[in-house]
């Protein structure tokens, strides 16, 4: 191809401006375009509207005797709900908190003491920790022992001990009677 | 591509890179400076669009693979739950249904334009028959990706086409066990259909990636035909082509947008929103429109070749082979043409008497009269499947029959007209492929397909040896185009404005009369500009034949129970339905909308008179929501319900009242128990019914205002009604509505009339919940592409207006 064909050697100072100018849109155009169209291709791996729907579980507690727990699904991860006896209620209580790697208070934690709900997953990287049944080993703090890579977690779910960065979460939930919760 | 004669990049990143592994270098080679005939015209655009197609087809395709379950019980519904629940899944899904059909169009105008300017021949053989192994490739995905939806169509497409292989002799029907994996199409079919839809998409890449390989070898033809013979002949790839090819790109998107959100459906088969059921086939099985003319040559041969007509062929073919093929007849030939073409004819007689007339009750006696009649040398099942296999392979091998040493039609007085005859015929025969084999079409079908045979095996032989050689230019540079580029774009703008209309007219004309089995002759006229368009329209208009052809929708798992004999053999009926009035709906059109009242009030109708047996299964209380009614009203519907739910603790199934998450709780158990509520004939399920029956809202309305007294000498049976817009006119469903039957809030009339038409504005938003959203999208995005096409159009004529 000889030189004299290309473009960009040819044509006064203002066309070259002015071509430059429409070069310019149209290549912004385009990107906008491609931008735009690659959106809905991310978009489509959030949670569909039928998953986002199905967001809520209820529980129903009354089989659940002191000192026991049970695990539920929730959005497909397990909640515990542990009905704590009262030396439970006090352990969790009678803790200084400014020792705690993240300090919050066992009130904080609960709506009603004897009733602790907390998502089941370690906040080290994802593994649920042991302690639900009451054969389970529940670490150094009555709490719950994540076999993975060691953390320990006290009667109020707290992290005391272990790589794990911030107490086990808990969930929004509401109690719809004495005896049953929904969680979500 | 050797490091010796690299060339160093200034910016030191990209000197790295390609110092190491010159893909830049490459790059800039092959698609950069590759230098390209200045002469093409927008027909050499194709190749740049199919390639886009096919990277959109993987891209929307690994997207609905994230989604989609292909698992028989579930596939349908996995389908349905990304059209509904998935974020942006219906826009996607839509894009890779309708981008199926647009990658056809733009590949058979890609082939067609290599079958007119001759781009097949020589040098150029192996890149088209890596070409042709693209198509093949690409019918073998498409059909299997047509199976996944596991709809009506998909699951008696599979079982036509997978049978196609029992034609095989000896060995046939285990192959055909071997290709189901069971006894029938069922889920192992469907498992490896859908492993290898995913596969054979970069089977092509890989065969596109050589197919590219090989033009850059030879560098591309154009529409002279004749060689490039120095640098003055031709432009760099970039910017010239790159930017031609983009703009042509964004005008052919332009139209394939068009489709994907304002007619979406257009393409398909309304049966395919019926779920696939094992037990009923569709009245009409029509494969996608771009198999149709393949379809149709399959089709076509409805005879066994007795002896007399392999007798009358064998020496047919001897006097074609000599007289066509040959430069000149053998002298002993020649002496003997006369008397072999006697011979030809006397067997002849017989074997068309055979194969064509024997259904002409005056020739029963002549036919009686002739001996040897049951010898049969081959079966039409496998004479048809050879016929359509071998009209593929003459494309495969078209490189070497044709050695006439012109290769652009332009320059060849009688190939041109020859090839266009071809065009014609091919979308006859794609006409022909979406009618019922029954009529006129049948012989039509089989002359067309002797004609598509006889351009490859007759015409391009003779044309070998006898076709003048007429001068050609001495160089694409001299040769200054006789025809204006603009007459060439004009050309291609007029055939797609001619279609777009002629096609909606054609879905107005399919709308507005009845779906009747009876009358298919008279309704699927091809808009008669499709003749003379470009090819893009032709594989098109073909399939909108097929779109609108009439089909007796309510089969007999339905309301049809009793009556479907009839509606399946119309012409034995007696009675027809009525042509079926088009109605003025508020939701139709690019900019309609549902109206919200109307969908709350067919919703009411619904729910006080449909739901005592028609379930809803793909629409859930929280979707209500589209509707106007608040979280609190939703909350109190969905808990009149009482939903079973379960098994708890003690491991038993429980009720529960409705949540918003449910989906409509439906009348019966099962699919059994609403058998047998109902004498036998099963009620659909409303989910899908107004995108699962052709004439969609005008056919449900037609059927719910359609109830009359059975004219006079009709006998009905005691759970059989009269309706005159029902294909038969036989339905088991009694009148379900009467005046005053549900009390409106509103002062709205308590009409039958405004109850039909209430209620298929609820049933029309419950099939396709997206409309309001993808037209809205849809505007936005043609407005877009339009401005950018302009645009592009302007930067293209700066960037050529040199070379002009
Ligand atoms: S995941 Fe629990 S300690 Fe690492």
């Amino acid at each position: 191809m000889s030189a004299d064909n290309s473009p960009q050697q040819h044509g006064p100072a203002d066309g070259e401006t002015r071509r430059d100018f429409l070069f310019l849109t149209a290549a912004a155009f385009g990107a906008v375009g491609a931008g735009s169209v690659a959106w809905p291709f991310i978009d489509q791996m959030n949670p569909a509207a039928d998953t986002l729907a199905m967001s809520t579980t209820e529980v129903d507690l009354s089989p659940i005797e002191p000192g026991q727990a049970i695990t539920v699904m929730w959005q497909g991860k397990p909640v515990f709900v542990r009905r704590r006896t009262p030396e439970e209620i006090k352990m969790a209580e009678d803790v200084d908190i400014t020792t705690l790697r993240d300090p919050q208070t066992d009130e904080a934690r609960v709506q009603k003491p004897e009733w602790l709900i907390l998502v089941g997953i370690c906040t080290h990287l994802g593994c649920v920790p042991q302690g639900q049944k009451s054969t389970d080993v529940r670490g150094e703090f009555g709490g719950w022992f994540c076999p993975c890579h060691g953390s320990h977690y006290d009667t109020s779910g707290r992290i005391r001990k272990g790589p794990a960065p911030k107490n086990l979460a808990v969930p929004k939930y509401t109690f719809l009677s004495d005896k049953s919760i929904r969680i979500g | 591509m050797g490091s010796k004669e690299r060339k160093a990049f200034d910016n030191p990143v990209i000197e790295w890179v390609d110092s190491r592994l010159p893909v830049f270098t490459m790059m800039q080679k092959e698609y950069g400076v590759f230098p390209t005939p200045r002469n093409f015209n927008y027909f050499w655009n194709f190749g740049a669009i199919a390639m886009v197609m096919l990277i959109t087809m993987i891209v929307t395709g690994i997207t609905l693979a994230m989604h989609y379950d292909p698992n028989a019980a579930n596939a349908f519904n996995s389908v349905e739950r990304i059209m509904r629940d998935v974020n942006h899944g219906w826009m996607i899904r839509y894009l890779h249904a309708n981008g199926a059909s647009f990658f056809f169009i733009a590949v058979y105008i890609h082939i067609f334009r290599g079958l007119f300017y001759g781009s097949y021949k020589k040098p150029r053989e192996l890149l088209w028959i890596l070409g042709m192994l693209i198509f093949l490739l690409m019918m073998a995905t498409g059909f299997m990706g047509y199976v996944l939806p596991w709809g009506q169509m998909s699951f008696w497409g599979a079982t036509v086409i997978t049978n196609l292989f029992s034609a095989i002799p000896l060995v046939g029907d285990s192959i055909v066990t071997l290709l189901w994996g069971g006894f029938s199409v069922d889920n192992p079919t469907l498992n490896r259909f859908f492993a290898l839809h995913f596969l054979l998409p970069f089977v092509i890449v890989g065969v596109v990636f050589l197919h590219v390989w090989a033009l850059h070898v030879t560098g591309s033809n154009n529409p002279l035909g004749i060689d490039v013979k120095g640098e003055q002949d031709t432009l760099p790839f970039h910017p010239y082509y790159t930017m031609k090819d983009t703009f042509g790109l964004v005008v052919f998107l332009i139209i394939y947008v068009a489709f994907t959100f304002f007619m979406p459906n257009s393409l398909g088969h309304p049966d395919n929103y019926i779920p696939a059921n094992p037990l009923v086939t569709p009245p009409h099985i029509v494969p996608e429109w771009y198999f149709l003319p393949f379809y149709a040559m399959l089709r076509a041969i409805t005879f066994d070749f007795s002896l007399y007509l392999c007798g009358a062929g064998a020496i047919g073919g001897y006097l074609i082979y000599q007289y066509a093929w040959r430069k000149a007849p053998d002298e002993c030939c020649k002496s003997l043409t006369v008397p072999l073409l006697l011979a030809a004819v006397v067997l002849g007689v017989p074997g068309a008497l055979l194969a064509f007339f024997k259904d002409v009750p005056a020739l029963h006696g002549v036919i009686d009269m002739i001996p040897f009649k049951s010898v049969s040398l081959m079966p039409a099942k496998l004479g048809g499947v050879l016929t359509m296999f071998g009209s593929i392979a003459v494309l495969f091998i078209l490189p070497f029959l044709d050695n006439h040493p012109v290769r652009s039609a332009l320059f060849r007085p009688w190939f041109k007209p020859a090839v266009l005859v071809l065009l014609v015929v091919f979308i006859v025969l794609g006409v022909c492929g979406s009618k019922p084999a029954e009529g006129f079409w049948v012989p039509l079908a089989q002359i067309m397909t002797l004609a598509y045979f006889s351009f490859f095996l007759i015409a391009i032989p003779y044309f070998n040896n006898n076709e003048p050689v007429l001068k050609l230019p001495n160089s694409i540079h001299e040769a200054i185009l006789a025809v204006p580029k603009s007459l060439v774009i004009g050309l291609l703008a007029i055939g797609l404005l001619a279609y777009a209309p002629s096609a909606a007219e054609a879905k107005v004309r399919a709308d507005s009369e009845q779906p009747s089995p009876s009358a298919p002759e008279d309704k699927a006229e091809v808009p008669p500009v499709a003749e003379e368009a470009t090819p893009a329209e032709a594989p098109a208009t073909a399939e909108e034949g097929a779109a609108i052809a009439p089909e007796a929708k309510e089969g007999e798992s339905e309301h049809a129970a009793p009556a479907s004999e009839e509606a399946a053999h119309p012409a034995e009926g007696a009675h027809h339905a009525v042509p079926l009035p088009r109605q003025d709906w508020g939701f139709q059109g690019p900019f309609g909308t549902y109206d919200r009242a109307a969908l709350q009030r067919g919703f009411q109708v619904y729910k006080q008179v449909c739901s005592a047996c028609h379930s809803m299964k793909r629409v859930a209380y929280r979707n209500l929501s589209a509707l106007g009614y608040t979280e609190g009203q939703i909350k109190t519907v969905a808990a009149e319900a009482s939903i079973t739910d379960g098994p708890n603790d003690e491991g038993e199934m429980f009720d529960r009242p409705g949540r918003p998450s449910d989906h409509f709780k439906s009348p019966y158990a099962n699919d059994n128990q609403a058998k047998a509520a109902n004498n036998g004939a099963l009620p659909p399920d409303l989910s899908l019914i107004v995108k699962a029956r052709v004439g969609g809202p005008d056919y449900i309305y037609g059927i719910l205002t359609g109830y009359e007294a059975p004219p006079a000498g009709v006998e009905l049976a005691s759970t059989q009604h009269w309706n005159k817009y029902m294909p038969g006119n036989k339905i088991a469903m009694p009148p379900p509505l009467g005046d005053g039957a549900v009390s409106y809030e509103d002062s709205t009339p308590t009409t039958v009339d405004q109850y039909a038409r209430d209620v298929v504005e609820f049933l029309a938003w419950a099939s396709e919940p997206e409309m309001e959203e993808r037209k809205q999208t849809g505007l936005k995005v043609i407005f877009y592409l339009v401005i950018f096409a302009g645009l592009l159009y302007a930067v293209k004529r700066k960037i050529w207006a040199k070379v002009h």
